[in-house]
C-alpha cells in the first residue's frame, strides 16, 4: 500500500518544477536539481562542505542560470567568504558590485543580549526582504540559521518565527538552501527538518588513515524520484563534484566493438577478438610476472590503430619505462614522438587520492585518449584505505567509460595473499580480469596467465604459459577458446590442477 | 569609601517595527523604567527598523523590539517588549546601584 501511495504522490507532484544547481553530479542524482521556490535543508558535520555547496548553488545560479542570489551568513564573515571562494575562482566581490549577489553577515552575541519579554524576528525579515528586493533574488542561502538558537533562548518564539520565515520564503518563491549542523537524535541539532521538509540533503565527511572521504545522500525529496545511495563527492578547486557511480548517469552504451590486447595469443583466449571497447580490464599478478609488458602491448596496439593512449606510470619514469620495454621490442618512444602516447609518471604518495583522481580526469579530458592505462593501481595502498581506492577507481572508470574510453589497470598482488581476497571489492567493476603467475619447472620459472573472468564474451579458462621475446609477449599454450556454457565444468579442473593456492569461488 | 559617584548618562536606542503590539508595549515599558530609575540622565531614541534599515543592520538588530545601550559600557542588547522590569534593569546595569552595601 505504501508503495502505491508513494507512486501516487510522485505522480501528483511530478510537475514540481526544479532548479538546476549547476553542481557537478547533483542535478543527476536529484533528477533535475532542487525544488523551485522551496527551501531545501542541507545538513552535515562541521567541515562537510555545506558552505561550499550552498555558495556554489548560488554562484552557479547567477552565472549559469541568470538567477541572482542572497547569501545570509550567520557564521563566517563576508571578507572570509570572499577570500575562501576566490581560490575556487568565484569572484564574489564582482558579483556583489554587479548587483547579482548580496552577502550579508548576521551576528548574534549572546553575551551582550538580555531577553526582556516577547519579540519577533522582524529585524531579520526586513533584512532578507531588502536584500532580495535589491537584486531581484531567485535564490537564497541561510548558512546556518541554527546560529539563532545559540543567540536567542526563547525557543517557543524562535520556532514560531522560523515557521513564519519558511512560509515567507515559499510565498516569495525563493529557492532556498538552509544549512544545519548534524544532530544526535534528530537530523539537525535544532530540528530544522521540521521547517524545510520538501528536500533534505545530507553531507558527510569521514577521515580514515588521513584520507578524507566525502559523501552526499538525498535523505528526502518530496514528490520526486532521486538516487538513494551515498554518493562520494570531492571538493575540487572548482567546487563540489559528486561521483554518480550508480546514479542516474549509469547508462553507458555497451559497445560491441572489440579491440586487440596487443598480444595475438591473448586475443585468441578472449574469443579470438580481444577486449570490448569501453570495458575495464585488470591484469594482476605477483612481482615480475610481466604486467607492464601486457599493459604496454595494449597501449602500443592502440597507437598502431592510430588511436591515442594515456599511460599513467606510478612506479617507473617515462624514460625508464621506455628503456625497459625496448628490450622486448616495444617501442614507446616512437608513439610518444608521434603524439599518440602520453606517459605520465607520478609518485602516488605525492598527492592525496582526490588530487590524483582530479588530475587523471583533467588529463584524460585534455588528451582525449581512446585507451587509458594505469600501471599499477596498487601503490595507492599507503595513501588510502581499500574502500577509498575502490571509490577512486570506480569514479575514474565511471568517468572514462562514459566517454567510451577503455581502461586497463595492472595490480601487484602480494605473493602471500590470495588475490581473490585482496581484490574482492574491485572485481565487481572489472569486465575482464587476467591473473598472471609463475611457477618453477625444473630450474626455470615459467610465466603463465589465466582469465578469471571476461564479461559478455566466450573466453578460455585454460592456464596458458607465455614468454617475453624481443618481439613482445608471446602466449605459448594459446588455448582454444572454450564456450561460456562449458565454463563451470572446465574451471574446476583447471584451477585444481594448476593453482591449488588460488581456488576460485565455486 | 570616598568614591566619587559619577552619574553616567544613558544613551539608549530602541528599535521597533511600526505600531505592532510588541513595539508599542516596549516603548511604554522602557519609558516608565527610565523615568523611574534613570530620571534626568538618559537619552532614548526610538527607531522604526523599516524607516532606518541601514542603521538596524549596522546594529545587528535581528529581534524586534531591541534596546541598545551604548553608554555606559558595556554594550548591551535588550530584546523583547521590556515587560520583565528586573531583566531590563539588570541589562541596563542599574540594579547594582540599589543593592545594599553600595552607595545609596
Amino acid at each position: 500500500m505504501a508503495k502505491v501511495k508513494d507512486l501516487v504522490d510522485t505522480l501528483n507532484h511530478a510537475s514540481f518544477p526544479k532548479v538546476r544547481t549547476g553542481i557537478e553530479g547533483f542535478d543527476e542524482i536529484t533528477a533535475g536539481g532542487l525544488p523551485r521556490g522551496r527551501p531545501t535543508l542541507v545538513y552535515g558535520v562541521a567541515g562537510s562542505g555545506k558552505t561550499v555547496f550552498a555558495m556554489e548553488f548560488l554562484v552557479r545560479g547567477i552565472l549559469q542560470y541568470d538567477e541572482p542570489g542572497v547569501y545570509m551568513t550567520f557564521e563566517e564573515g563576508v571578507d572570509d567568504l570572499k577570500e575562501n571562494f576566490r581560490s575556487m575562482g568565484f569572484d564574489l566581490a564582482d558579483l556583489i558590485a554587479r548587483k547579482r549577489l548580496v552577502l550579508d553577515h548576521v551576528t548574534l552575541d549572546r553575551a551582550e543580549m538580555r531577553e526582556t519579554g516577547e519579540y519577533s524576528l522582524e529585524g531579520l525579515f526586513a533584512r532578507i526582504d531588502q536584500a532580495t528586493q535589491l537584486i531581484g533574488a531567485k535564490r537564497i542561502v541561510l548558512d546556518s540559521i541554527e546560529a539563532l538558537f545559540a543567540g536567542l533562548s526563547n525557543v517557543v518564539i524562535l520556532r514560531a518565527e522560523l515557521n513564519r520565515l519558511f512560509r515567507w520564503l515559499k510565498k516569495r518563491k525563493l529557492t532556498a538552501v538552509v544549512t544545519g549542523e548534524r544532530g544526535r537524535e534528530r537530523l539537525t541539532r535544532h530540528g530544522l527538518e521540521e521547517y524545510a521538509s520538501d528536500c533534505v540533503v545530507m553531507l558527510d565527511h569521514r577521515v580514515s588513515e588521513q584520507v578524507s572521504t566525502r559523501r552526499v545522500r538525498i535523505v528526502k525529496y518530496r514528490g520526486s524520484a532521486h538516487g538513494h545511495n551515498e554518493y562520494p563527492f570531492l571538493l575540487t578547486p572548482k567546487g563540489v563534484s559528486i561521483i554518480t557511480v550508480s546514479g542516474f548517469a549509469l547508462e553507458y552504451k555497451a559497445i560491441d566493438k572489440r579491440i586487440s590486447s596487443g598480444i595475438t595469443g591473448l586475443d585468441g583466449m578472449l574469443g579470438g577478438k580481444g577486449y570490448f571497447r569501453g570495458s575495464t580490464i585488470l591484469i594482476s599478478g605477483t612481482a615480475g610476472t610481466g604486467k607492464t609488458s601486457f599493459a604496454t602491448s595494449f597501449a602500443t596496439a592502440a597507437c598502431q590503430r592510430g588511436e591515442k593512449c594515456l599511460y599513467f606510470a606510478f612506479e617507473e619514469s617515462a624514460s625508464q619505462l621506455t628503456r625497459n620495454l625496448r628490450s622486448i621490442g616495444i617501442d614507446l618512444a616512437r608513439w610518444t614522438k608521434q603524439g599518440r602516447l602520453q606517459i605520465r609518471a607520478v609518485r602516488p604518495s605525492r598527492h592525496g587520492l582526490e588530487t590524483h583522481l582530479l588530475r587523471m580526469d583533467e588529463l584524460a579530458a585534455e588528451f582525449k585518449p581512446s585507451v587509458v592505462v594505469v600501471d599499477p593501481v596498487t601503490p595507492f595502498g599507503p595513501i588510502g584505505t581499500f574502500v577509498d581506492i575502490q571509490v577512486m577507481l570506480t569514479r575514474l572508470i565511471d568517468f572514462l567509460r562514459s566517454s567510451g574510453i577503455t581502461v586497463l589497470f595492472t595490480a601487484l598482488t602480494p605473493s602471500d595473499v590470495p588475490f581473490e581476497e585482496s581484490a574482492a571489492g574491485v572485481s565487481s567493476i572489472i569486465d575482464t580480469w587476467i591473473v598472471q603467475g609463475d611457477r618453477q619447472v625444473g630450474d626455470e620459472r615459467v610465466r603463465n596467465l589465466h582469465i578469471v573472468k571476461s564479461r559478455g564474451m566466450a573466453h578460455s579458462l585454460r592456464l596458458a604459459n607465455f614468454i617475453l621475446t624481443d618481439r613482445g609477449v608471446e602466449v605459448l599454450a594459446a588455448a582454444t577458446s572454450v564456450p561460456m556454457e562449458k565454463a563451470s565444468r572446465v574451471r574446476h579442473v583447471t584451477v585444481r590442477r594448476n593453482r591449488p593456492g588460488q581456488a576460485l569461488e565455486t | 569609601m570616598k568614591r566619587k559617584r559619577v552619574r553616567k548618562e544613558f544613551i539608549l536606542r530602541l528599535y521597533v517595527s511600526g505600531a505592532t503590539p510588541h513595539s508599542t508595549l516596549a516603548i511604554v515599558n522602557i519609558k516608565k523604567i527610565c523615568d523611574d530609575h534613570l530620571h534626568g540622565r538618559y537619552h532614548l531614541e526610538v527607531i522604526d527598523i523599516y524607516q532606518e534599515l541601514e542603521s538596524a543592520k549596522r546594529d545587528q538588530v535581528i529581534a524586534v523590539p531591541t534596546l541598545i545601550k551604548r553608554c555606559p559600557q558595556p554594550l548591551r542588547k535588550l530584546i523583547g517588549d521590556m515587560s520583565n522590569t528586573e531583566r531590563v534593569l539588570d541589562g541596563l546595569g542599574v540594579r547594582e546601584r540599589q543593592m545594599p552595601g553600595i552607595e545609596p
